[in-house]
């Protein structure tokens, strides 16, 4: 996970302004995998942002698989830099790993993971399926 | 007009000491005053001043301190009387801000006058401040809320609130420019129409007050009520006006100090108005402030803020038309301030969040006026809304830097 991290960090250390490290940002997002209609559902809306973000998860093997959507671009960059992390990892290292990179990406301060702003709700939600997937792999 | 052209708006601005900060290493472009005006630096000496030389508690105190508070805390009720053209300062009630002033009406005028089967009117414009309060009072009572729609042009549709108003309408409250789209509602029209109708009027000026010239007597309203900070005050203090005859027989709002003559356990004399609807400690350094604000609006004169503000507002929508893809968001023919917008098909929180790399403060999302962006179908729309002291230059680097963003979106 981290390796993943650093990767994006030095990624972002290439660009030199704000112009380049959003427009990355926005590529990042148009890259994401889109959600079907059927999973654009209330159930996967993710609470406390300006825009409407979705999240769908499912445990393949032992590891939870993300895919994510939203209907601004920023969020949906911001969820797909969260996705590039998370997806793939086990519950276990999703719950206890350092997420640090959004921090580290020269995006503006108010991007940063707190739990009044959007990145803090989509981190909470990322946080609870693992948490959910945990205890259902611990109770089987 | 002419008026207008007699101010020295560099020198004005330059008493705005936030003005000259920057954001992400550019000069700060603040388009953000329908949420909140800056400061002049008058009205944070007059802070300052008040808890550096005279802090005291009000209207107990035999002291020179409390003696000085009381007064300062006092002559602001009787600049906002001038202001407002209210009859007696009696009619002047402190409260936390708009919210609280139609909370207040809601609560002990709701109180007094509304029961099941009668009917509160308010517009498709109002801000949730206008709306929730009454939603409340209706779910206490049974009584209903009805709604007058607005027309595509960001309009309330005259024609259907004259129509909703019946014998069982018990007030109409609406908002004199509506803070999503800056249309000017024809209030004196609705005043009239209601009373009419035998309702009670309620004017949310919250928007009105910081750029309009206010005769509470012409317009004849029972209530009207607006914040301070969103006209060079501080925060937390807002006023309700209501006529004498009508704020009278209110019950109080909140028990407490100041707002009783005589308590016993047996038995409590309440005060009388305006303090009986205003229990506790007041806020004390924010209303001497706003007496300081009030000042310094007159000063330079609401007509001259008006023009001013007419000209930006008239500068900025011409501009913005020739982007291509730009969908203005309320067209009324009498609008004041506030360009409300969607820039293409792109979503208002990008264009806030990239703006804001620029150094250029706008308002995204829904505007505490969901009703409003459901109508245009919206989630939301961009906002950028004026005052007098920002400039024509400010416009063209908000023009440049949406251009901008309109490329990184695309």
């Amino acid at each position: 996970m981290n390796e993943i991290q650093d990767q994006l960090i030095e990624d972002f250390g290439f660009l030199e302004d704000w112009e380049d490290k959003y427009g990355y940002l926005i590529d990042l997002a148009k890259s994401l995998q889109p959600l079907t209609a059927e999973q654009k559902i209330a159930d996967n809306v993710i609470k406390g942002c300006q825009s409407t973000v979705w999240l769908h998860a499912q445990l393949e093997g032992g590891r939870v698989r993300y895919q994510a959507d939203s209907d601004a671009f920023i969020s949906k960059g911001i969820i797909a830099l969260l996705v590039r992390v998370f997806d793939g990892q086990t519950p276990d290292d999703i719950l206890h790993g350092d997420f640090y990179v959004v921090d580290r990406i020269g995006l503006s301060t108010h991007l940063s993971p707190n739990r009044a702003n959007g990145l803090g709700h989509m981190l909470k939600q990322m946080r609870t399926y693992a948490l959910a997937f945990q205890s259902k792999t611990q109770n089987a | 007009m002419k008026g207008a052209t007699r101010i020295d708006w560099q020198a004005i601005r330059a008493d705005f000491p936030i003005l000259d900060e920057q954001v992400h290493g550019k000069p700060l472009v603040y388009f953000d005053n329908a949420a909140t005006s800056q400061k002049p630096k008058q009205v944070i000496d007059a802070l300052v001043a008040y808890y550096s030389r005279y802090n005291s508690n009000v209207h107990r105190g035999v002291h020179s301190l409390s003696q000085q508070a009381t007064a300062a805390f006092e002559a602001t009720r009787r600049k906002v009387q001038l202001l407002l053209n209210a009859r007696e300062e009696a009619e002047i009630i402190y409260t936390s801000g708009t919210t609280a002033a139609i909370n207040l009406v809601a609560s002990s005028w709701g109180a007094l006058h509304v029961v099941a089967g009668d009917e509160i009117l308010i517009t498709g414009l109002e801000h949730h401040a206008n709306i929730v309060p009454w939603q409340m009072l209706c779910e206490r009572t049974g009584a209903k809320l009805v709604v007058a729609p607005i027309l595509d042009n960001g309009e309330v549709s005259l024609e259907a609130f004259a129509q909703l108003l019946s014998p069982r309408t018990k007030m109409a409250a609406f908002s004199w420019i509506s803070n999503a789209l800056g249309t000017v509602n024809p209030v004196h029209k609705m005043i009239a129409l209601a009373q009419a109708a035998g309702a009670f009027t309620l004017v949310d000026a919250a928007q009105a007050a910081p750029h309009s010239v206010i005769d509470v007597q012409v317009l004849d309203c029972d209530f009207l009520c607006f914040s301070a900070h969103k006209m060079l005050g501080p925060t937390g203090i807002g006023i309700l006006y209501g006529k004498r005859e009508v704020l009278e027989p209110l019950p109080p709002y909140q028990g407490g100090g100041d707002m009783i003559k005589e308590v016993t356990f047996e038995k409590t004399t309440y005060n009388d108005l305006p303090l009986r609807l205003e229990a506790g400690t007041p806020n004390i350094a924010d209303v001497i402030a706003f007496g300081t604000a009030i000042d310094y609006m007159q000063n330079i004169g609401l007509a001259n803020i008006e023009a001013r503000e007419n000209e930006l507002l008239d500068y900025a929508t011409a501009k913005i038309s020739e982007i291509t893809g730009i969908r203005l968001i309320g067209t009324a023919p009498e609008k004041r301030c506030v360009l409300s917008f969607m820039l293409g098909g792109a979503h208002p929180y990008d264009v806030g969040v990239l703006l804001d790399q620029m150094g250029i403060a706008i308002r995204t999302g829904h505007h505490c006026a969901q009703p409003v962006m459901d109508r245009y179908q919206i989630p939301g729309s961009c906002r950028a809304s004026f005052a007098f002291y920002n400039t024509f230059e400010e416009i063209d680097r908000f023009i440049t830097a949406l251009q901008k963003v309109q490329k990184m979106l695309s």
